[in-house]
């Protein structure tokens, strides 16, 4: 599937979609209404929307602490993950999980995950599933360049490959582990070099350049769902928010930022890509922003008037407590 | 009814499960060669060659990968070659498999079960002779079973393989060769369901998993001193029947719980302590606890000896609380 006009603007939607988001749930965060923490997305849509744009519905996607994205690429409704950042009843996890737990199993997206590298192992696993069953689903396991350094990530590969199981690891390098360069943390400056230790090809592209993910992705999909193996994609990239609430981002000087922010912001960089092919102009670059806005008004109004979560709630959802072994 | 050994029972229970659902598999380590370390897993791959999967010495990956193929509706079956090992694939157990139907309130069923062989046996010291039961019965969303023999072996294995969630099977090395009944056809224990292993009216002996053949031991020898000891086997620590060690207790009045691991913040002190809340006023002596003490396995014979709780400690406890 090769990007054309129809595709294009269907993934910028989902650009704006993800980056209003994001920027609406930080919003509430300093209106007290979102509580906890919350691990923006912002500057590195490019990544999420190119890499589900190839998937199916019935595909998996395993995500990290950073994952709304993902969510929205992936296709779960804005609404409810509004409302499971608001801790409502009606939210996708029914209050349980939030932020870093968002998840959407009708749509296959297994979860965002808190623990660095946490997703690698279960989404070799889908993929084992996959193989069983002999379906021709894949599975998309995003991860930072945090998770590289953990040996969830090395035995991750190491099975994907000696298997030759249908998954797609993604890592989102954006250049800090919380608040560590990673040059100062790291022996290997691409990840995407790691895959030759796995015997698996190792991609390095420009997470800003939507057609570079885009490209790729296509490539390691088509190679998992035809059952030659796994691929590495390494999606260089930057965050324009702090790691989490609350990060004074002493590590990083605002001159960096900014400069990101002015000439590597990957919807600027999209937008202006399909100006010149003249698929997308300032009318509907200004519509289909205005859309996404109004998704997220109304996003926040159904979190708004959703009810809060029972007290008594706490104790379900623990076991299934329905089942009963029978012979 | 014919006589098998605990390890030929939960071949069997593996055996009948990957042939009635397809979605059951087994993976872990040397699980092809030999059929594992403890022949439990023998004959799968000639039967089912796709769904045996023998993998590098990775058992955060192996867990890791149970999971996953859990949550896309597979049912592994996942062999940690000894229960030490799993401290490799902690968050694997306890961030993933555990918390996950609770984080994604609900929507997450991870039908994985760990086999945890465990205990002392052969003098293989620190590292390959834990327990840890209790490390698991702490952790909400686990379910914790640990069969002392081979009838309840097979019951609950099945049981376990057909759990919507995670269950940690500890299997005791010392009891795989322990004989014992065991029905040809297709049966299942539930869970959280103790077993009364055998009757008497003066003292309630709860036993865990390898201290069950001890204590029986301890009540044979108990009785030239007049004294008649009922056994209470959980067999599952997670869901626990306080019910039916309750009603045990408010009829004999004293309580003595024993289990192989360490005492100290161990499944016992749940036991006692649920017995204290629930059954004080009917007890006439202070349970007694019988545990190792808390010290890592040491490897020389005579060191593990005075370690590893015997029947005579359990008779020693016995005699405490009918003093």
């Amino acid at each position: 599937m090769t990007l054309n006009a129809d595709l294009s603007r269907r993934i910028y939607t989902d650009m704006w979609r993800i980056r209003l988001f994001e920027e609406e749930a930080l919003r509430q965060t300093s209106l007290g209404t979102v509580k906890g923490t919350l691990h923006t997305y912002c500057g590195e849509e490019a990544i999420a929307v190119a890499i589900c744009a190839h998937l199916r519905d019935d595909d998996y996607v395993l995500g990290t602490h950073r994952s709304h994205g993902h969510c929205l690429a992936k296709g779960a409704p804005m609404d409810r993950m509004m409302a499971e950042l608001f801790g409502r009843a009606t939210g996708s996890c029914r209050a349980k999980g939030g932020s870093m737990h968002i998840a959407d199993f009708s749509r296959n997206i297994l979860g965002a995950n808190g623990i660095v590298a946490g997703g690698i192992g279960p989404g070799t696993g889908t993929a084992l599933a996959s193989r069983i069953r002999k379906s021709d689903q894949v599975s998309v396991v995003f991860f930072g360049d945090g998770a590289a350094a953990r040996g969830p990530f090395h035995e991750g590969l190491l099975f994907g490959s000696l298997w030759k199981l249908p998954v797609i690891y993604v890592c989102e390098n954006n250049g800090y582990q919380q608040w560590v360069p990673r040059k100062n943390v790291a022996v290997v400056d691409s990840v995407a070099d790691m895959a030759a230790s796995y015997a698996i090809p190792g991609v390095s592209v420009d997470g800003q350049d939507l057609e570079a993910v885009y490209e790729a992705a296509g490539e390691a999909v088509d190679r998992a769902r035809r059952g030659e193996g796994p691929t590495l994609i390494e999606a260089r990239t930057y965050r324009f928010y702090g790691h989490s609430l609350g990060d004074m981002e002493e590590y990083r000087s605002r001159e960096e930022v900014d400069d990101w922010r002015e000439n590597r912001d990957p919807i600027k960089l999209f937008s202006a890509w399909m100006k010149e092919r003249q698929w997308l102009g300032d009318d509907e670059d200004e519509a289909i922003r205005a859309g996404a806005a109004a998704e997220v008004a109304k996003s926040v109004a159904y979190a708004e008037e959703s009810p809060l979560p029972d007290p008594e709630d706490v104790l379900t959802d623990v076991l299934d407590t329905e089942w009963r072994v029978s012979a | 009814m014919r006589t098998i050994a605990l390890r030929d029972a939960l071949r069997e229970a593996l055996h009948e499960e990957m042939d009635r659902d397809d979605s059951v598999f087994v993976i872990g380590e040397d699980v092809i060669a030999h059929g594992g370390p403890y022949t439990v897993t023998q004959g799968i791959v000639d039967k089912w060659p796709d769904r045996i999967f023998e993998t590098p010495i990775a058992e955060a990956g192996i867990v890791g990968l149970g999971v996953g193929a859990a949550l896309a509706g597979m049912r592994p079956v996942v062999e940690i070659m000894y229960v030490d090992f799993i401290t490799c694939a902690m968050d694997e157990v306890v961030n993933q498999a555990a918390k996950m139907r609770y984080m994604t309130g609900g929507q997450a069923s991870v039908p994985i079960v760990i086999r945890l062989p465990c205990g002392p046996a052969r003098l293989v010291a620190a590292q390959h002779s834990q327990i840890m039961e209790s490390w698991f019965m702490h952790v909400p969303g686990l379910q914790v079973v640990a069969p002392s023999t081979p009838y309840d072996a097979k019951g609950l294995m099945k049981t376990a393989i057909r759990s919507p969630d995670p269950v940690a099977f500890f299997e005791y090395k010392a009891l795989y060769v322990s004989e014992g009944e065991v029905p040809e056809d297709d049966y299942v224990i539930p869970f959280g369901k103790a077993d009364i292993k055998r009757d008497g009216e003066d003292v309630t002996v709860v036993a865990i998993g390898g201290m069950v053949p001890r204590a029986l031991e301890a009540g044979i020898a108990l009785e030239d001193e007049g004294y008649d000891i009922e056994v209470v086997d959980p067999r599952t620590l997670a869901p626990l029947d306080m019910e039916t060690i309750c009603e045990s207790v408010r009829r004999t009045g004293r309580a003595v719980v024993c289990e192989m691991d360490s005492s100290f913040a161990g499944t016992g002190a749940e036991i006692a302590a649920a017995l204290a809340e629930q059954c004080f006023h009917d007890l006439r002596a202070p349970i007694v606890r019988v545990g190792s003490p808390h010290v890592p396995m040491p490897f020389a014979e005579e060191l593990v000896n005075v370690t590893v709780p015997d029947s005579a400690a359990v008779c020693g406890a016995v005699r405490k609380v009918m003093a």
